[in-house]
C-alpha cells in the first residue's frame, strides 16, 4: 500500500465482492460557488506571486550586475508584455494579501459562518479589483513619467 | 481479476493501519510559520510598493544608490528572505497535496532548492548595492 488514504477507498458489496468506494466529487459535479473560486485563486495567486518575486529578484540581480544588464531589464519592464506581467504580479500579490487577511481572520475564529463567507467573498473581489487598478495605474504612470524625463535629459541607461 | 480491480494488499484492515497514528507531528510548526511570515509580509510588501512609487522607471545609478542605503538594504533583505520562506512553505503544501508516490520527495527538495537559491540571489544583489555605496563614500 503506497498511499495511506487508499485504506478508505476499498469497500465490500453485500455479495462480498470488493468494490472501489466512490471518491469525493470533482469540479464538474459541484455547483459553481464564488467561495470555491476564491479558495483556489488564493493558491494560484500565491504561485503567481512567487513567479513575480522571482522576476523581481532578477531585476535586482540585473541592477547588481551592471548598467548593461539593467538596460535590458528596463527594456523588459518598459515593454507592453513586461508591463502586463508586472500588473499580473501586482494583482496576484493584492489578491493573495486579501485572501491571506481573510485566512488570518478565520484563524481567529471570526467571519467563518456560511452567510458571512458568502457576504465577504464579493467584497474581497471588489477590494482586489479596486486596489490593483489604483496601484497599477499609479505605478505604471509614475514609472513612465520618470522614464520619459530621464530620456529627455538624454542619459537613460 | 485484473490489476486495476480493487483488492486488499494486507490482511490487517487498511483502515486499521491508518487509524491511531495521530497527527504528522510538525504540522503546527508549519502552520505557525506560514501565518507569522504572512503577517510580516504585510508591512514589508507595503514598504516595497511605496518604494516602487519612488523608484519606478529610474535608471541604473538611482536603483543602485537606493539599494545601498542601510535602511533600504535591511528592509529589502527582510522582504526577500520572508517572501521566499513564505513561498517555500506554501509551495510545499501544494506539492504535498498534488504530488504523490515516488515523485513527492524529489519535488519537495526541488521546491526548497529553487526558492532558497532565488532568495540568495536577491540577498547577494543587495550586498552588491551596499558594497557599491561604500566605494562611493
Amino acid at each position: 500500500m503506497q498511499d495511506i488514504r487508499k485504506a478508505l477507498y476499498v469497500g465490500t458489496r453485500s455479495d462480498g465482492r470488493l468494490i472501489e468506494r466512490p471518491m469525493s466529487p470533482h469540479l464538474q459535479i459541484y455547483r459553481y460557488r464564488l467561495s470555491m473560486v476564491l479558495s483556489i485563486s488564493n493558491r494560484l495567486t500565491g504561485v503567481a506571486a512567487t513567479g513575480g518575486a522571482a522576476l523581481g529578484v532578477f531585476w535586482l540581480a540585473a541592477a547588481a550586475k551592471g548598467p548593461k544588464a539593467f538596460a535590458t531589464a528596463r527594456k523588459v519592464t518598459g515593454n507592453p508584455v513586461g508591463q502586463l506581467l508586472l500588473v499580473g504580479w501586482l494583482a496576484s500579490v493584492v489578491y493573495h494579501t486579501v485572501g491571506g487577511i481573510r485566512h488570518l481572520i478565520w484563524d481567529s475564529g471570526k467571519r467563518y459562518d456560511k452567510e458571512q463567507l458568502n457576504k465577504d467573498g464579493p467584497v474581497a473581489v471588489g477590494v482586489t479589483a479596486g486596489v490593483s487598478t489604483v496601484l497599477a495605474a499609479g505605478l505604471l504612470g509614475v514609472a513612465a513619467k520618470r522614464a520619459r524625463a530621464l530620456a529627455k535629459a538624454g542619459k537613460a541607461s | 481479476m485484473t490489476d486495476s480491480a480493487p483488492h486488499i494488499e494486507v490482511m490487517r484492515s487498511q483502515l486499521g493501519r491508518a487509524r491511531g497514528l495521530g497527527a504528522g507531528g510538525s504540522g503546527t510548526a508549519h502552520w505557525w510559520a506560514e501565518r507569522v511570515s504572512a503577517a510580516s509580509l504585510l508591512p514589508l510588501s507595503t514598504w516595497f510598493i511605496v518604494q516602487m512609487f519612488r523608484l519606478g522607471g529610474a535608471d541604473h545609478a538611482a536603483v543602485v544608490k537606493w539599494g545601498g542605503k542601510p535602511v533600504n538594504a535591511t528592509m529589502l533583505t527582510a522582504l526577500i528572505i520572508t517572501t521566499f520562506y513564505h513561498a517555500q512553505l506554501g509551495l510545499q503544501v501544494i506539492v504535498d497535496d498534488y504530488v504523490h508516490g515516488k515523485a513527492h520527495l524529489p519535488t519537495r527538495i526541488l521546491v526548497k532548492l529553487f526558492t532558497s537559491l532565488l532568495g540568495l540571489l536577491g540577498v547577494v544583489a543587495v550586498i552588491k548595492f551596499v558594497a557599491a555605496g561604500n566605494r562611493r563614500s
